[in-house]
């Protein structure tokens, strides 16, 4: 069993491997990754939110919805500790 | 549990770093749509400020002046004031979190300073309520 466990890691890892070959180079301006809305946020990030930080724009104005929902993880992972662990009983 | 500390220096020097460590943060919640940081990261900082309190002065210390009651409602009101800045954008008739339309100078500059102040708020509250809970739990 254990051996099966360890082939089904390999084979995953090599496959893994095998998928980033086909990945484009790092800071290739051609990838499709550069080249659908990175350019506006670069020329005209600054010109539509006054703020000269660019990954704030980005994070607090075109994405915001999306940080709202990274608050809300954090709130959530606060009241599943609390759940948890605020029994109420007394240390000691 | 965390007791606490016998060492004089020890609770000297804490109680001396604790307000330059919350200025520093609040430095980095304010600037964080000009240089790099925000409200993540603000808010660690100075709920590292707390937690560093809790650990030289021991936990009773540190309850008296923030109660684990306030710590909870902080953790409720920066999220609440995030999407209550969005329900403000969507009453004066623009898209919701959309701070164009906010009544100010440079309204989407001042609309992501608020949220980096909620989001702030939140993660300060939610590590230090987290920090209190994981130490008190028996």
């Amino acid at each position: 069993m254990k051996y099966l466990y360890l082939g089904m890691t390999g084979v995953t890892g090599l496959l893994l491997i095998f998928g980033s070959l086909d990945m484009p180079a790092i800071g290739d301006p051609n990838s499709p990754a550069s080249r659908h809305v990175s350019s506006r946020y670069i020329e005209r990030g600054f010109a539509e939110t006054d703020v000269p930080n660019m990954v704030t724009a980005i994070l607090a104005d075109y994405r915001s919805f999306d940080t709202l929902g990274e608050t809300t993880v954090i709130f959530t992972a606060a009241v599943a500790v609390l759940l948890i662990l605020r029994t109420g009983r007394k240390r000691g | 549990m965390i007791v606490e500390q016998e060492s004089i220096l020890v609770k000297t020097l804490c109680r001396l770093l604790v307000p330059f460590i919350q200025l520093f943060g609040l430095y980095v919640i304010m600037h964080g749509h000009s240089s790099p940081g925000g409200g993540f990261q603000g808010g660690v900082i100075l709920g590292s400020s707390f937690i560093l309190l809790t650990i030289a002065s021991g936990i009773d210390e540190v309850k008296r002046r923030f109660s684990l009651v306030a710590l909870t409602n902080l953790t409720s009101a920066g999220v609440i004031l995030y999407a209550g800045i969005g329900v403000v954008c969507l009453l004066l008739g623009a898209n919701y979190l959309d701070y164009g339309i906010l009544p100010v100078v440079t309204p989407r500059s001042v609309g992501m300073l608020g949220i980096e102040v909620a989001v702030g708020i939140t993660v300060m509250a939610a590590i230090v309520s987290i920090f209190h809970d994981l130490i008190t739990f028996e």
